[in-house]
């Protein structure tokens, strides 16, 4: 997607502030996800990135402000918070696959648990989602046997398989072997250029310059930066913006 | 009298009293399974006075001899209602089974990754739907051995009850050797039924242990299109609603 966001934010954040304990982690952010953006966050360890992407969809909660997802207001009542998360897909940076079940099964669990869909539709949906991830003769094989990058593949179909209206990624890649993570980012392309939206926190400027239409730079609590690719990551205006893109291409 | 004349003499006796020992000690643990399960519920509650509640109870058993709960409970019952030494029997060894088990139930679900609960939440699965699916089987993976080994040690403890007057294993050996004055016999003798009972115990868990963990294996895949080789990579995919 390129040019004005058009239509409502189907994310909404208004002045978050997150605190745990006495420690401020976000302090008063505010950031609108449009239908079919892909927003890359990125900024220094500690920044609050993964508590940003947390808030979102409930997993952690906010202490002030608003979260909109969907036309919805967040709230944490039981009910509530499980309707608008079948809504949102996660993907972690440690996969997070259950390990009991095979990869179909993690598939297929939400869908008819939460989705209410039959087996076989279930499973039918689980193995298109596979063909499409790659891994389509993985189906009844167990987490444990594959490699971190078929497993985190497993796991963006497993968030897809509830058809999301948005996706979040935390760091997808950072756990896995160099030459692994090149698979992943070739899914999520794929996924950014099907008009998926998608929120993803990263390391891999590549991934950034060339999927992003938004690159939001957070350091030191708050969101310093915010804009196309070339604008944040060539020409930032910010000195802590500039500060973190000088560390990163020392790197 | 050799020990092999009175083994063969006394079988059907202990053969007897063996299943007593195993219905005693199979009915205690049943209740200790729902009872520990309630209180490790207890002791993991955000609720401030059922965790106390649960750990008070806790402290109370590890703090006491079994052999004092039976006592305790027999005495205490029947001073209300009379009832059966099996089932004061039963009882207090579920009692004291129960604190046990709650803890080994307690380690088993902080044992789950906290990853994989926030991966089924996210999913919208709810918190009992998670507790079911992911908490419970993997909680119940990690368990299996720890809970086969108190099983274990719930068939040995249920000798105790002999002292309320149960005719279970042990009571039998004691009775005989009141008889026979061969104590030593006696209780070789009902050692050997103890251990049989056991080691069978053991390869039953062996054999369910080796069955829960079959990763890396295959198992039921749902009705419908087992074609295992979908491998039609649709390069361009459909897009998002
Ligand atoms: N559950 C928690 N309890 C207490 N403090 C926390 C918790 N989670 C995060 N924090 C703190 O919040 C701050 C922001 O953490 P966060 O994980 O959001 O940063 P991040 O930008 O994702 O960093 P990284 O790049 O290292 O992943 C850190 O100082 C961290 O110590
Ligand atoms: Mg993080």
């Amino acid at each position: 997607m390129t040019g004005t966001p058009q239509g409502q934010p189907l994310v909404s954040m208004r002045n978050i502030v997150k605190t745990f304990g006495d420690n401020v982690v976000l302090d008063g952010v505010d950031l609108d996800v449009y239908p079919g953006e892909v927003v890359v966050l990125i900024g220094p360890s500690g920044a609050g990135k993964s508590t940003l992407l947390r808030c979102i969809n409930g997993l952690e909660r906010i202490s002030s402000g608003t979260i909109e997802v969907d036309g919805q207001q967040l709230s944490y009542q039981e009910s509530a918070i499980n309707r608008i998360r079948s809504r949102i897909g996660m993907v972690f940076q440690s996969f997070n696959l259950f390990p009991h079940m095979t990869v179909a099964q993690n598939i297929m669990m939400a869908q008819r648990d939460v989705l209410g869909r039959s087996a076989n539709e279930a499973r039918q949906r689980a193995e298109d989602l596979l063909g499409r991830v790659g891994l389509g003769e993985k189906a009844d094989a167990y987490p444990d046997s594959l490699s971190g990058g078929q497993q985190q593949r497993v796991a963006i179909a497993r968030a897809l398989a509830m058809d999301p209206a948005v996706m979040l990624f935390d760091e997808p890649t950072s756990a896995l072997d160099p030459e692994l993570v090149g698979e992943v980012l070739h899914v999520m392309r794929e996924l950014a250029d099907a008009g998926m939206t998608m929120v993803v926190v990263t390391h891999e400027m590549r991934f950034a310059r060339r999927a992003a239409d938004r690159v939001v730079l957070m350091a030191d609590k708050q969101i310093v930066e915010e804009g196309t690719p070339e604008q944040v990551l060539d020409n930032p205006t910010s000195e802590r913006g500039q500060a973190f893109l000088r560390q990163l291409s020392e790197e | 009298m050799t020990f092999f004349d009175y083994f063969v003499e006394y079988a059907p006796l202990f053969i007897e009293a063996s299943w007593v020992t195993l219905r005693l000690t199979a009915v205690a643990l049943v209740i200790a399974m729902v009872l520990g399960g309630v209180i490790a519920w207890m002791v993991m509650s955000r609720f401030g006075p059922l965790r106390w509640l649960g750990t008070a109870y806790i402290g109370l058993i590890r703090g006491t001899p079994l052999i004092a709960q039976i006592f305790v409970l027999y005495f205490g019952i029947s001073e209300i209602v009379k009832m059966p030494a099996f089932w004061a029997g039963a009882l207090a060894l579920a009692a004291h089974n129960s604190a046990y088990i709650a803890e080994i139930f307690r380690s088993g679900f902080q044992a789950v990754p906290k990853g994989l609960v926030e991966a089924s939440r996210s999913l919208g699965m709810g918190r009992r739907k998670t507790l079911r699916r992911v908490q419970a089987p993997l909680a119940l993976r990690t368990t299996l051995p720890v809970l086969g080994n108190q099983y274990i040690i719930a068939v040995k403890d249920s000798s105790l009850v002999s002292f309320i007057g149960m005719t279970e294993l042990f009571q039998t050996s004691r009775n005989l050797q009141a008889q026979n004055y061969e104590p030593l016999q006696m209780y070789l003798m009902v050692s050997i039924y103890y251990l049989a009972i056991v080691l069978v115990l053991t390869f039953v868990v062996n054999r369910l242990e080796h069955s829960l963990s079959k990763h890396r294996r295959p198992v039921d895949t749902p009705s419908g299109g087992s074609d295992r080789g979908s491998l039609v990579e649709s390069g361009k995919s459909e897009g998002a609603e």
